[in-house]
């Protein structure tokens, strides 16, 4: 079995996996940061979203090897010295998250929106840029109101 | 998933050589239809050969009015590639409205041609056009490429390097997409040229990308809107599912094509 190291938050990491190990995988069962979910395995749901060398990407829809020397960022690696990170904040203050298992994509999803896309999001924009990620509660209502919010907090 | 051996090739020509050692394997560009696949078992190729190292794959050019995307450029790159919206920019909005953010960040054009996926967008584009797929061993005509469902003129062990589209005088693609999948119930990409005018149709045919010549010699006569609205294309042929069924698919082919048509201009 190969074995796979990258960047994960800052830390490097490696594991000794199989080839069709997903980056999920390699992120929930070999290095332990459960933060990262698995909503639908299949491509679809953006839970599993986080950020490889700064692109965001579906990591259910990745291999672990493909990733060997990646600087990977995942949920658990945006809050800074026991800070939330402004997107975080912002979904805090405005409640949104019903059940909460989308949230870790959700905003993973919305900080890269931010990354590539400015400060400055109206409503439109960020439906239709949260085309991949499902919110099974359809909790768009505040999630959408939290990213323009946690948007304008990025600055 | 089943499994496979991994490989991670240097070149195209090293990739091409492993293909050709491995009569069951298959290429992994951006993986956004292969790892799905293989995830369902639905396909279990004994070796994966990543193009993800491949430097020279991606990259965007134009040259003498005649625009190259390597085989590895992702569909964000040419979303947002000043050199695309300039050259053609009914390819760079094709390219922003395929699957969704993350989709797009990953999955690239050269996977999107090879996979000739019936209701993928970027076959209509490049029969529309009239592009060529530049490969390890030749170059291809798009009407010579797309040869069926998901099937192309590809050998096992040729890559695709890059495509080149000639920029149209007008086009505009328009598609109605599944609101869940985003791939085309029906897309349809019109194209004004010096050789004419293509009417390329994708997410309808059994066979996947096809042209409809009818509308073509009425546009070159009249290119407006109103020379396509009454022409009706048979519903023999085209896919009927749970999204659509064909004779509904014929429909929205004369209404795609009458929108592509007026925002073209």
């Amino acid at each position: 079995m190969p074995t796979v190291s990258m960047t994960v938050n800052g830390k490097e990491v490696s594991a000794e996996v199989e080839t069709r190990t997903l980056l999920v995988q390699f992120l929930r069962d070999h290095i332990g940061l459960t933060g990262t979910h698995v909503g639908c395995d299949t491509s679809q749901c953006g839970a599993c979203v986080v950020h490889v060398d700064g692109k965001a990407l579906k990591s259910c829809t990745r291999l672990a090897v493909q990733c060997e020397g990646a600087s990977v960022t995942t949920i658990e690696g945006l809050a800074a010295n026991g800070a939330l990170h402004p997107m975080q904040q912002a979904f805090h203050e405005n409640h949104g998250l019903q059940c909460g298992f989308c949230t870790p994509g959700m905003i993973m999803s919305a900080v890269d929106m931010v990354e590539r896309l400015g400060n400055k999001l109206d409503e439109k924009t960020i439906r239709q840029e949260l085309e991949g990620n499902i919110c099974r509660c359809t909790g768009y209502h505040n999630i959408v109101k939290s990213i323009a919010a946690g948007a304008e907090a990025m600055k | 998933m089943y499994p496979f051996n991994y490989h991670q090739p240097k070149s195209a020509e090293e990739a091409a050589h492993i293909l050709a050692a491995n009569p069951e394997a298959k290429i992994l560009a951006g993986g956004q239809t292969l790892l799905p696949t293989m995830k369902q078992r639905l396909a279990g190729p004994s070796d994966l050969v990543d193009l993800g190292a491949v430097g020279d794959l991606a990259g965007i050019s134009e040259k003498g009015g005649t625009l190259r995307i390597g085989a590895m450029t992702p569909h964000a790159e040419v979303a947002k590639s000043p050199v695309v919206a300039k050259a053609i920019p009914a390819l760079a909005a094709l390219a922003g409205g395929i699957g969704d953010p993350h989709v797009r960040s990953v999955g690239t054009i050269g996977g999107s041609v090879a996979n000739n996926d019936p209701a993928a967008d970027y076959p209509a584009a490049c029969i529309a056009l009239g592009a060529t797929i530049h490969t390890t061993n030749r170059d291809i005509a798009a009407d010579d490429f797309f040869t069926g469902l998901f099937q192309t003129a590809l050998a096992d062990d040729e890559i695709i390097t890059a495509i080149s589209f000639p920029a149209a005088k007008k086009a505009a693609y328009t598609k109605f997409r599944n609101p869940a999948s985003r791939y085309a119930i029906v897309g349809v990409f019109v194209a004004q040229a010096a050789g004419g005018v293509r009417v390329a149709v994708t997410g309808a045919g059994e066979n996947g990308v096809f042209r409809v010549g009818e509308m073509e010699t009425a546009l070159d006569k009249n290119f407006s809107a109103d020379a396509v609205a009454g022409i009706a294309v048979p519903a023999d042929g085209l896919n009927s599912d749970i999204h659509a069924n064909a004779e509904y698919r014929a429909h929205l082919i004369t209404v795609m094509a009458k929108r592509a048509v007026a925002a073209a201009g």
